[in-house]
């Protein structure tokens, strides 16, 4: 083995396809953007070069900050939510009665694409005929608010179906760690007279740290460029109230036609983003491994 | 020992994936494929089964004729709706592989399609086969710089269609004055009926409540498309009144709640579920409201239409918001140009006649109308239709796209109190001013 893996000319060929698909799929486009981004560009006619304006523009938009802001306050709300995500796996993992068909049913979210449950939702939201307005309704609340049109409800109102959309797939990850645990371990802990509380608050969660630290960067990246239920559901309206990061490259890009001012921002979401998860590595870095 | 064989059959594998993938790659490439004896035309349109079944049905009509009157040509077909159509079209034309023929919208919608190469001229086609058959107007509207780049298909006005039943119920009559709209959405309100549907989320639709009273306050002059075209400031009392009467309606509860959340295909449902009075839409609708089989008989016969009420003896009731709809494009880069010019020409002149009777909207090509016979209402619009004094196309399709979605946030902020009428004419007026 130590034979094989000590000629380059073998490493290179090993690890030349995945390196080939991240180049053309990721690293080029990524290039592109930025190079795009110092065009003034509609997408289809000719390309004119003008330096850094675009960047400048971007830095001094308003409306750019506010769809920053947006992407910070779901990433914090995502971060927020995966306590909860944890409490109920740790639920599960206790050998609760039907907690294999309860797994099931949380990863349900996960198994339907974005834009039906972006449907479903707007279904739910609906002012007058929604499910949620009837049953506030039918609870005696006079003036249910319009969940998708008040510019101070709508981020949240998106929220929710974002967090019940990934709710599975974190519960799954934890799952599978908790049950990573050594019986003996918990065996011991019980024997020693902890509570349940207890084993989970200093036994469970310290053992499984370092997967909840991963769950953290997976969250906050990925709700830093999350696009597909605020894209359907109300594009960003009204007038920017839920619009993103990734919603408004989109709106710039595709719908404004003005391409190079979009991959400007497509290309400062990916420093940003770079820059928080850096950031957050260093703040989760675990000091010393346990061991089991 | 083994490990060398491993090694070599790892390395035979890859290389052999890679060769696959190099073959696979070979044919793909979507538009217009001509292979042997048959041509593929690819044509994509946005009129899909569920919420267009009369133009589903009548495109399809087409599409089969054509096959069998041109032996070794094919269509190959993709339907889209609207919001999705105009995101693919965008994002096919950045990788340039438009359909061979496709649907455009007219003036500022075509312009960087038009600049950036990707629409073939068409004048060929209407100087030879098509010459005289368009409705004054429309096909200059496809044009720019005096070349046609699109074969209008349709013709729109809108109007205020209402729910005859409900009307009846609390003895309303048709307003012809915005006070007497003011009126009926009071009366509605005190019934607890939804007064009027909007779907701001599409904030074109709440475009035209603004475009409207523009028009109606400014009186004679079109102001709106002077703003638009910097011959007058778009700080122009009549613009920001017309900013102002909007807000007047908000407050008096004229639209159905959340109507800024709503996308217009949820207010039509409440129109057509009668959960709603009134709704503003363009005659594209009309089949919804004569002939479309899948709508009750019952809803059917209780729609009318009114037109949009004037201001204060001011504006002329004559005057509509409207233009051309879609037409036509035949792609530049097309593989089967020539083929693809064949069929759309084919199209517009099998169309006419088929969307009068068969889908019952206003084509852009001339009808004789009274050779057919036609639902009422369709003989109603076509009479206003040659009555009408001005024609004002719709602001987001004449704006910039940029401009336009400038527009279409400030609508929203307009009809959701985010902003003031004076607030709103000045963000227009310094953005359409920067683009000069």
């Amino acid at each position: 083995m130590n034979k094989v893996m000590s000629n380059k000319w073998i490493i290179i060929l090993y690890t030349f396809p995945a390196l080939l698909l991240i180049a053309v799929l990721i690293v080029i486009p990524l290039i592109l953007s930025g190079y795009f981004g110092l065009m003034d560009w509609d997408g289809i006619g000719a390309m004119e070069f003008i330096g850094l304006d675009n960047y400048i523009a971007a830095l001094q938009d308003t409306k750019f900050w506010d769809s920053t802001l947006h992407s910070f306050l779901l990433a914090l709300f995502s971060a927020c939510s995966l306590i909860g995500y944890l409490a109920v796996a740790l639920i599960l993992a206790s050998k609760i009665k039907g907690a294999s068909l309860l797994r099931k049913i949380y990863l349900i979210p996960m198994l339907l694409s974005s834009v039906a449950i972006a449907q479903l939702w707007i279904k739910v939201y609906n002012p007058s005929n929604g499910m949620l307005n009837s049953i506030l309704l039918g609870l005696g609340i006079d003036n249910p608010p319009a969940w998708l049109a008040d510019p101070n409800i709508v981020l949240y109102a998106i929220f929710v179906p974002i967090i019940w959309q990934y709710a599975g797939f974190y519960i799954l990850i934890y799952y599978a760690a908790l049950k990573n645990i050594p019986e003996s371990l918990i065996e011991a802990a019980k024997i020693d007279g902890a509570t349940p509380l207890q084993i989970a608050l200093k036994i469970k969660i310290p053992l499984i740290m370092n997967v909840f630290k991963v769950t953290i960067v997976l969250s906050i990246v990925g709700s830093l460029k999350y696009f597909d239920l605020i894209y359907v559901m109300t594009g960003g309206g009204p007038n920017g109230a839920s619009e993103v990061m990734a919603s408004y490259m989109y709106k710039l890009a595709f719908s404004s036609y003005n391409f190079g001012y979009g991959s400007a921002i497509g290309f400062l979401l990916l420093i940003i983003t770079l820059i928080v998860t850096v950031i957050i590595r260093k703040l989760t870095v675990s000091k010393d491994e346990i061991q089991y | 020992m083994k490990m060398k064989k491993a090694v070599t059959f790892l390395t035979v594998l890859f290389a052999s994936i890679f060769l696959l993938a190099a073959c696979g790659g070979e044919d793909s490439g979507g538009n217009g494929t001509s292979s042997g004896n048959t041509k593929s035309i690819k044509f994509m349109h946005l009129w899909p089964e569920g919420s267009s079944a009369q133009h589903h049905k009548v495109v399809n009509e087409i599409i089969t004729d054509f096959e069998a009157e041109n032996d070794g040509i094919t269509i190959d077909l993709e339907v889209l709706s609207n919001e999705q159509y105009k995101d693919k079209i965008k994002v096919l034309s950045t990788s340039n592989e438009l359909p061979d023929v496709g649907m455009t919208w007219a003036a500022g919608y075509m312009e960087p399609y038009v600049n950036g190469n990707m629409f073939a001229a068409v004048d060929d086609i209407i100087e030879s086969d098509l010459s005289d058959s368009f409705v004054p107007g429309t096909a200059e509207a496809f044009s720019i710089d005096d070349t046609a780049y699109g074969l209008p298909l349709e013709l729109n006005i809108s109007t205020i269609f209402y729910n005859k039943a409900i009307f009846d119920e609390y003895s309303l009559e048709e307003p012809q004055t915005i006070e007497e709209l003011h009126e009926i959405v009071d009366t509605l309100n005190e019934n607890g009926v939804n007064p009027i549907a909007l779907g701001n989320r599409d904030a074109w639709t709440g475009s035209m409540w603004y475009m409207y009273l523009a028009d109606r306050f400014a009186g004679e002059e079109d102001v709106l498309t002077q703003a638009i075209n910097r011959e007058v400031s778009f700080e122009d009392p009549a613009l920001v009144q017309a900013a102002q009467e909007i807000q007047k309606l908000v407050e008096s509860g004229s639209f159905v709640q959340g109507f800024n959340g709503l996308a217009d295909e949820e207010a039509k449902s409440m129109f057509m579920g009668e959960q709603a009075a009134m709704y503003l839409i363009a005659t594209w609708d009309l089949p919804n409201f004569t002939t479309n089989e899948d709508v009750p008989q019952e809803f059917r016969d209780s729609v009318g239409y009114f037109k949009f009420p004037t201001v204060d003896g001011s504006g002329d009731s004559n005057s509509y918001v409207g233009g051309p709809g879609v037409g036509l494009f035949v792609s530049e880069n097309s593989d089967v140009k020539e083929e693809a010019k064949a069929f759309a020409s084919y199209f517009v002149q099998q169309w006419g006649e088929k969307a009068v009777t068969e889908v019952g909207i206003i084509p852009a090509t001339k009808v004789d109308a009274d050779s057919l016979d036609l639902p009422q209402m369709y003989v109603d619009v076509l009479n206003d239709l040659n009555e009408a004094t001005n024609i004002t196309l719709y602001a987001d399709v004449q704006m910039s796209a940029s401009a336009a979605q400038v527009h279409l946030d400030m609508i929203q902020a307009l009809f959701g109190g985010d902003v003031t009428p004076e607030g709103f004419a000045k963000t227009h007026e310094d953005t359409l001013s920067a683009e000069e």
